[in-house]
C-alpha cells in the first residue's frame, strides 16, 4: 500500500474536521423563535422618529430589509453603517430597510439615528412588536421580505454581512 | 520522509484543536484587567448556568434566589424568567440607580441572581456593572445568570420557565 496517499488522506481528514470544528464553534446560536420563513410577512403600522406613518403594507413591490436593533446592541451598531450604506446603493433598485428599534428611550435612538445619518425610517418596537415577528429575545434580528411581501430570509443574532447582502441582491430586479 | 508528513499533519491536527478550545474557553475566562462594566470582569465563580438556575427555581428551597433582570425593559416585557423582577438597565445611571433601590431593604446575605440576555455574553452591558454595585455595596451571596448568546437561545428555547408583561 502507498503510504504517500494514506498520509494525504490524514491530512485531510485533519482539515476536514478542523473545518467541522470551526464551523460548529463559530455558529451563532439561534434561538428557535416561531419561524416567519417563506410566510406573509406580518403587517404593522407604526410612526416613525420623524413622526411619518410607517407602514409595511406601503412598501410592497420593494425588498425591504426589516431589522430590529437597539443602542445597546454593539453587533447592531456595528451592521448599521452597512445598511445605511445598503440603502444609498440599492435603493434606486427597489430595496428599502426599516429599523424597529427595541430600546426603552427614544431619545437614545434619536442621537444615534442621526450621529451614523440614517437614511431609512427607523421606528420604537415593543414587545408586542417582538411577539409579532416570531419573538425577539436577543439582538440583532433582521428579515428580508421579498417584493409580494414573502420573509425570505431571517437571521438571528451576529451575522456575516456579505451573506445577507448576496441574498438581498438576489431578490432584488436586475439593474 | 512519509514519517515525518505523518507526523507534522498530526501535529498541525492537534495544534488547531488546541487552539479552538483556548478560544472558546477565553469567552468564559473572566479577565481581571476587563473593565467593570464588560461581563468578562465578572468571576467565574459568580457565574451560574442556566440548567442550575432553572433546577434551584423549581425546587420549593426556601432559599429561592431573588431573580432580578437588568438589562432591557422592551425585551424583559416580551419574556423574561419566571418570578424575575425588573431592575435595570444595568449600563445606564438610572438603571443602576433602580437596581440599588430595589435592594436597599434587603439584607447583604440575600441570595440574588442578576441576568440580561440581551446579546452574547462578552457584548453585554449591562451585567458587570451590575453586578458590581451589588458587590460595592456589600451584597455577599450575588450570581450572575451566564447566557451565552440570548435568552432566547439559552432559555426559552429550552424550555426553561418564562412570563410576560412588564
Amino acid at each position: 500500500m502507498n503510504a504517500a496517499p494514506s498520509a494525504l488522506r490524514r491530512l485531510l481528514l485533519a482539515g476536514s474536521l478542523l473545518g467541522v470544528c470551526f464551523g460548529a464553534c463559530g455558529a451563532h446560536a439561534a434561538f428557535a423563535a416561531e419561524s416567519l420563513l417563506h410566510k406573509q410577512a406580518p403587517e404593522f403600522v407604526r410612526r416613525d422618529l420623524n413622526h411619518k406613518k410607517l407602514d409595511l403594507n406601503a412598501f410592497r413591490g420593494k425588498v425591504v430589509l426589516l431589522n430590529f436593533w437597539a443602542t445597546w446592541c454593539a453587533p447592531c451598531q456595528f451592521e448599521m453603517p452597512r445598511f445605511v450604506a445598503w440603502q444609498s446603493r440599492y435603493g434606486p433598485r427597489g430595496l428599502q430597510v426599516i429599523g424597529i428599534s427595541m430600546d426603552d428611550d427614544p431619545a437614545l435612538v434619536r442621537k444615534l439615528y442621526e450621529k451614523l445619518r440614517v437614511n431609512y425610517p427607523i421606528a420604537m418596537g415593543d414587545e408586542k412588536m417582538g411577539e409579532l415577528y416570531g419573538g425577539v429575545l436577543g439582538l440583532p434580528v433582521t428579515y428580508l421580505i421579498d417584493m409580494n411581501g414573502e420573509v425570505r430570509a431571517e437571521y438571528r443574532g451576529e451575522m456575516d454581512l456579505n451573506t445577507i447582502e448576496m441574498q438581498m441582491k438576489l431578490l432584488l430586479p436586475h439593474p | 520522509m512519509r514519517f515525518c508528513l505523518i507526523r507534522r499533519s498530526g501535529t498541525v491536527a492537534v495544534l488547531a484543536m488546541l487552539f479552538i478550545v483556548h478560544s472558546y474557553s477565553l469567552a468564559q475566562i473572566p479577565d481581571s484587567a476587563a473593565p467593570p462594566e464588560s461581563a468578562l470582569s465578572i468571576p467565574n465563580a459568580q457565574l451560574l448556568q442556566p440548567e442550575e438556575l432553572n433546577r434551584l427555581l423549581q425546587t420549593g428551597d426556601s432559599d429561592k434566589p431573588l431573580v432580578l433582570q437588568i438589562g432591557s425593559h422592551v425585551l424583559y416585557a416580551e419574556s423574561h424568567i419566571q418570578g424575575a423582577e425588573y431592575a435595570g438597565p444595568g449600563s445606564q445611571p438610572a438603571g443602576l440607580q433602580q437596581l440599588q433601590q430595589r435592594v436597599a431593604s434587603l439584607s447583604r446575605q440575600t441570595f440574588i441572581v442578576l441576568y440580561c440576555g440581551c446579546c452574547p455574553w462578552n457584548r453585554c452591558p449591562n451585567v458587570g456593572p451590575a453586578f458590581w454595585q451589588l458587590h460595592d455595596l456589600g451584597f455577599t451571596r450575588v450570581k450572575v445568570l451566564y447566557i451565552a448568546d440570548n435568552l432566547g437561545a439559552d432559555w426559552v428555547n429550552k424550555g426553561y420557565p418564562v412570563e410576560h408583561g412588564r
